[in-house]
């Protein structure tokens, strides 16, 4: 146990250096442009004056290093620092960052809890059927169409549902406008649709390494004695295989969870979902670069925190990886 | 037969070509075939689905050749009124600012193509020869390259892609720069991994104490041996490189208008669909149908390419 112990730490370890390199890289991204970024932003007619007042207004007067420390202890205590937006204009009060971000956080963490509670039992059952009638139509019908949804963009399939489900056939909403004050059932429907966007993305990859990693097994000695024993096929894949692929399944589905991640950036712009995303191609397209910082370090955060968890839970369930040669 | 095969083992065509090259790869001895001849055995050989990715390849290809020649109207000939419905004069209608639809789909797979090629390629010189690098030199290049692309690695692309933008500002070139440095993350790992396995080999080994220099055992004894994969794995990236632009583009983050592309003409004539018209849907259906097809291609090319050939 005391290996596994030290793996795990030795992962958390890794996982935290790897947020510390992350967030100097997301951070020094502003030193790579060349020349002068306030320049950049108020154009070639603004003064001297100007662009020092921008500058000192911002704080780019201080040295990188300096900058860092002061925003990184910031983000520490949840504090991502103002928002450009009305920065270098003089009326105006700024706005914190946090404060822009924080409810549409919660809209996108709904979101991606909605799709992941959808997705994960439905790529679970799909697999395990797909694997126990494999080679049948319905494994190569669900093959077929988990491929293609695989390699076609997310707006397609967004759009695609849209005018079939709200526009020919009103069921759902098509545009997924929630505001704080909307109550649950409400929030459900109109969130609808934009879930099932991401549930048709993530599922395709999910269920095909289900099938896979139940098929995998399914060769195995113990399987063959279950088969010779007399026991139907249905017990075989749920008794005796599934125990035993859990490791690869729940890997494969932190992975998806963290292709989440991005696939929900294009989905809310679609349906005009306030989530995060959302803010982040806004905040690209107005290069207020606090905000993109801010969003950028929350996306990878989830990302390297569910990586590392798959990371964590394929050693914690896997012995042969305890003892790696 | 031998595409449930693959799909049983459930191994990703970068594992299928890995375990290929640690295979030795003995062929029964046949009478010796032209390059041609064995083109052609092969197609007829191929099944639909690469029959299929094959022809819509080619299509698409032709298309953004002959753009100014099929294209009725011009790029960003402002033809006739905003927003006009399918007709004899406007086969797909026209578009927010009356531009024909079906002129600026054809410019469309002229630009979008060009790009993402142009990326995949660009990505394909840096992944490749820092992957090869690593895998030739190995010890602390290997550890140094290995350990800055795992951080890269650890931001989401598209996120990543993002942040770039935000400061260096959407253009094609930033564009083109942006996303063949984050994609050749990718191609660096694929081409050490597969590298590795043959930098270890007698015939390498023989050509170091030979004296060879490092870009010749990196191009004539390494390169030529994981060729295979790192054609198959071009056809995925440039699926991927192509997806991601459209996105970008679709954020209206990536290319730029009055150049006609198909991310930003799903963008710009998105409200088309809430009057329930398919318009918007065909730049994005013919986003789809050529990476579908791309992955149709790579699919059965891994196949033939891998040893999981069920007969001679």
């Amino acid at each position: 146990m005391n290996a596994v112990l030290r793996t795990v730490l030795q992962r958390l370890g890794l996982g935290v250096v790897t947020l510390f390199v992350v967030s100097i890289i997301i951070f020094s991204t502003i030193e790579m442009l060349p020349g002068n970024f306030a320049r950049a932003i108020l154009g070639q007619s603004a003064t001297p004056e100007t662009v020092a007042a921008f500058q000192r207004e911002l704080g780019l007067d201080r040295s990188p290093v300096e900058r860092y420390v002061t925003w990184i202890g910031g983000v520490a205590r949840g504090d991502f620092g103002e928002s450009f937006a009305s920065a270098g204009s003089l009326s105006g009060e700024r706005r914190s960052v946090s404060s822009l971000i924080a409810p549409r956080l919660a809209n996108t963490l709904f979101l991606a809890g909605m799709t992941a509670l959808i997705a994960v039992p439905l790529a679970l059952v799909l697999g395990m059927l797909a694997a126990l009638y494999r080679n049948s139509i319905f494994d190569r019908t669900v093959n077929l169409l988990t491929l293609t949804t695989i390699a076609v963009p997310e707006f397609f399939v967004a759009y695609i549902l849209m005018l079939v489900l709200a526009i020919k056939f009103p069921i759902f909403y098509s545009l997924a406008n929630v505001s704080p004050d909307t109550p649950l059932l409400e929030r459900l429907t109109r969130s609808a649709l934009p879930a099932l966007t991401l549930v048709l993305v993530i599922v395709a990859h999910m269920m095909r390494m289900t099938r896979a990693a139940i098929i995998n097994l399914l060769a195995s000695p113990y399987i063959e004695m279950a088969q010779l024993k007399g026991i139907p096929a249905s017990r075989i894949i749920y008794r005796h295989a599934l125990p035993n692929a859990w490791a690869p399944i729940v890997n494969v589905i932190a992975l998806n969870l963290a292709y989440l991640v991005v696939g929900v950036v294009v989905v809310e712009v679609v349906f005009v979902y306030p989530g995060i995303g959302q803010l982040m191609v806004d905040a690209v397209s107005a290069r207020d670069i606090p905000v993109v910082q801010a969003c950028a370090l929350i996306f990878a955060a989830a990302y390297i925190l569910l990586n590392l968890s798959a990371d964590i839970v394929s050693v914690i369930t896997n012995p042969k990886l305890l003892h790696p040669r | 037969m031998s595409i449930e095969l693959q799909n049983d083992i459930g191994l990703t065509p970068s594992d299928v070509v890995a375990a290929e090259l640690m295979a030795s790869p003995t062929k029964p001895s046949r009478p010796a075939r032209t390059t041609l001849q064995w083109i052609g055995v092969e197609l007829r050989k191929a099944p639909v689905t690469a029959w299929f990715g094959l022809v819509v390849i080619t299509a698409y290809l032709l298309v953004a050749l002959l753009a100014p020649v099929l294209a009725p109207y011009g790029e960003s000939v402002l033809a006739g009124n905003s927003y006009e419905p399918w007709s004899r004069e406007f086969i797909f209608g026209t578009d927010q600012l009356g531009r024909d639809m079906l002129s600026r789909l054809i410019y469309g797979a002229r630009n979008t193509i060009t790009i993402a090629l142009l990326t995949t390629a660009l990505s394909f010189m840096i992944g490749g020869s820092l992957g090869l690098l690593a895998a030739a030199l190995g010890g602390w290049t290997d550890q140094l390259l290995s350990r800055a692309i795992d951080v890269l690695m650890s931001i989401p692309q598209l996120i990543f892609a993002l942040v770039l933008l935000s400061i260096f500002g959407s253009s094609v070139t930033n564009l083109i720069l942006i996303i063949a440095v984050l994609d050749a993350t990718r191609v660096f790992r694929l081409t050490r991994a597969v590298a590795m396995n043959v930098a270890v080999l007698e015939f390498v080994e023989a050509a170091r104490l030979q004296g060879e220099r490092l870009h010749w055992i990196m191009g004539r004894e390494i390169l030529p041996n994981v060729m295979p994969p790192l054609v198959a794995e071009f056809g995925l990236r440039f699926c991927f490189v192509f997806l991601t632009i459209s996105a970008l583009s679709f954020l209206g983050l990536g290319i730029q208008p009055p150049t006609a592309d198909w991310g930003s003409m799903v963008r710009e004539n998105a409200t088309l669909i809430t009057y329930g018209d398919v318009t918007p849907l065909l730049p994005a259906g013919a986003i789809a149908l050529l990476t579908v097809a791309v992955n149709f291609v790579v699919d059965w090319f891994l196949h033939k390419t891998s040893g999981l050939k069920d007969e001679g």
